[in-house]
């Protein structure tokens, strides 16, 4: 959705003075709020709010097949759900680009980040593997869902136990735990989102902000060092505005990066 | 006689400790929690807008939308995201169990959705939308005659109970389980939704249906508890 030109206007000018309606600087993101067991019935859940902006990420898992080119690894599927109930702007029906763009970020940032210790959800080479799914559901949208959503996954995941498997009779018992948590590794990978509003730029963009960018960079890294990244919307981008960029993720990261932990441990 | 024993101890007519939160979705124009034990459910109200398409308004009347749906992860089999056939006939449901109380007429070619969410189910997780539900149109300023109040009762064997959980749902003994789910309008105390699955004399069914009335006064009581103190979680 276009936002009007008074606000893109009125938001330009602030930024070009280094200042955000609600008081942050460009490059700071909102405070975070992370809660686990939001589900019972899942092998792992969280809430995030980034703001007013709340997610909640679920881990479900099931035997299947690997794929033929990765007989000894598990699978991860990712997929993300723009419920009505969390925006007017979202409608009913299949998922439309935004939550299949979502989905696929998520993914790729856990995925390049190597974040899950895919060799060992193997059972039994070439026949059966874990597979992860990582359903996202929008809460409120308030902005900057997608780094949210980021943040909710490394956070379900980490809360996730892997379910007993009965191996005679093929079957997972959900009632009980194998009391194993699903093999991550140390490195959290985090996506950061730079948003481009006329010749400047912005983190962790409030729904008016996001209204008013006219491109996006989404930046995955895992322990700080760049592992995924994909470029969004029509706009280009110079490539010195995209270098300013690169400039200022790692201190960015830094500070994320804590947020995170501290709100991990709570 | 024997005192009937519940899976989890309950006495036959109590209900799971309740809880119920108003004002959860700041995005929307009204919203709610409410849960039964295990059972969470959430919902939002946007509206009364306009109908897009235009071809479905209404000019006599505004129409109440609703849709149910289950997060992936509420159950312990993964259910594939988007909408089945489960789910769009409870969304029906929900809007009828809804649609009396609701005055809407004079908001004619406008809609006025309602989403639910179910977070985590342990059974009778329609009665925990509804009554999600209508807390967030109240919440929304919906004009509304009456509130809902939603309870399940069950048949055991031959025994009712109040508030069936996902273990009494799958009970195996004597004539199994028998499941209703109802939904009352408070003030004139009228039936605005029954689904049964199971045996029952009409008889027994009489009593189960004055049983969920009287529970459904309690779901009631921790509504409207909710709806006067926003943003916080009762219990109940």
């Amino acid at each position: 959705m276009k936002a009007p030109k008074m606000n893109v206007d009125r938001i330009k000018r602030y930024l070009a003075e280094g200042k955000r309606f609600d008081g942050r600087k460009p490059e700071e993101f909102r405070d975070l709020e992370i809660s686990f067991g939001v589900s019972k019935k899942a092998e792992g859940s969280a809430r995030v709010k980034l703001g007013d902006t709340e997610v909640i990420v679920g881990v479900k898992m099931a035997v299947g097949q690997p794929y033929d080119d990765s007989p000894n690894k598990g699978n991860l599927m990712v997929t993300a759900e723009l419920l009505p109930l969390s925006s007017s702007r979202f409608e009913l029906g299949p998922p439309k680009f935004p939550a299949i763009e979502l989905g696929r970020l998520v993914d790729r940032g856990i995925r390049e980040g190597r974040f899950i210790e895919f060799e060992k959800l193997c059972i039994k080479e070439g026949e059966k593997v874990w597979t992860i799914f990582v359903d996202v559901y929008a809460i409120n949208d308030a902005g900057n869902l997608l780094d949210a959503a980021g943040i909710g996954a490394v956070a379900a995941l980490k809360n996730a136990k892997i379910p007993k498997y009965d191996e005679k009779e093929e079957k997972i018992v959900y009632e009980e735990s194998s009391g194993n948590p699903v093999p991550l590794t140390k490195e959290v990978p985090i996506s950061i989102t730079f948003h481009k509003i006329g010749d400047q730029i912005v983190v962790d963009p409030t729904r008016e902000e996001e209204d008013a960018a006219e491109a996006k960079v989404t930046i995955g890294l895992s322990n700080g060092v760049i592992s995924s990244m994909q470029k969004g919307n029509e706009e280009a981008i110079d490539t010195e505005l995209f270098g300013k960029m690169l400039d200022a993720v790692e201190g960015i990261w830094d500070d994320l990066n804590k947020k995170v932990e501290k709100a991990l441990k709570q | 006689m024997v005192e009937f024993k519940r899976p989890d101890k309950r006495a036959v007519n109590d209900i799971r400790p309740m809880k119920a939160k108003v004002g959860i979705v700041p995005n929307a124009d009204g919203s709610a929690m409410f849960s039964f034990g295990e059972t969470i459910a959430i919902a939002a109200v946007y509206g009364p807008k306009e109908l897009h398409p235009r071809n479905q308004r209404n000019p006599a009347k505004g129409t109440l939308r609703c849709t149910y749906n289950m997060n992936s992860f509420s159950v312990s089999d993964r259910i594939r995201p988007g909408p089945s056939r489960r789910s769009t006939e409870i969304s029906k449901i929900t809007g009828w169990s809804l649609e009396p109380v609701v005055m809407i007429n004079n908001f004619a070619n406008t809609v006025v959705d309602v989403h639910v969410q179910i977070i985590q189910a342990d059974a009778s997780t329609r009665c925990a939308g509804i009554n999600a539900a209508a807390m967030a149109l109240a919440h929304a300023g919906i004009p509304m005659r009456d509130l809902v109040s939603s309870i399940s009762v069950g048949k055991l064997d031959k025994q009712l109970v109040v508030d069936v959980d996902k273990a009494e749902e799958d009970w195996e003994e004597g004539e199994g389980p028998t499941d209703i789910a109802l939904t009352f309008s408070h003030n004139d105390e009228k039936l605005t939704h029954i689904q049964l699955d199971g045996i029952i004399s009409a008889k027994q069914l009489k009593e189960a249906v004055e049983l969920g009335k009287q529970a459904s006064k309690r779901v009631y009581d921790l509504q409207k508890k909710a709806l006067k103190s926003v943003g916080e979680e009762i219990t109940g």
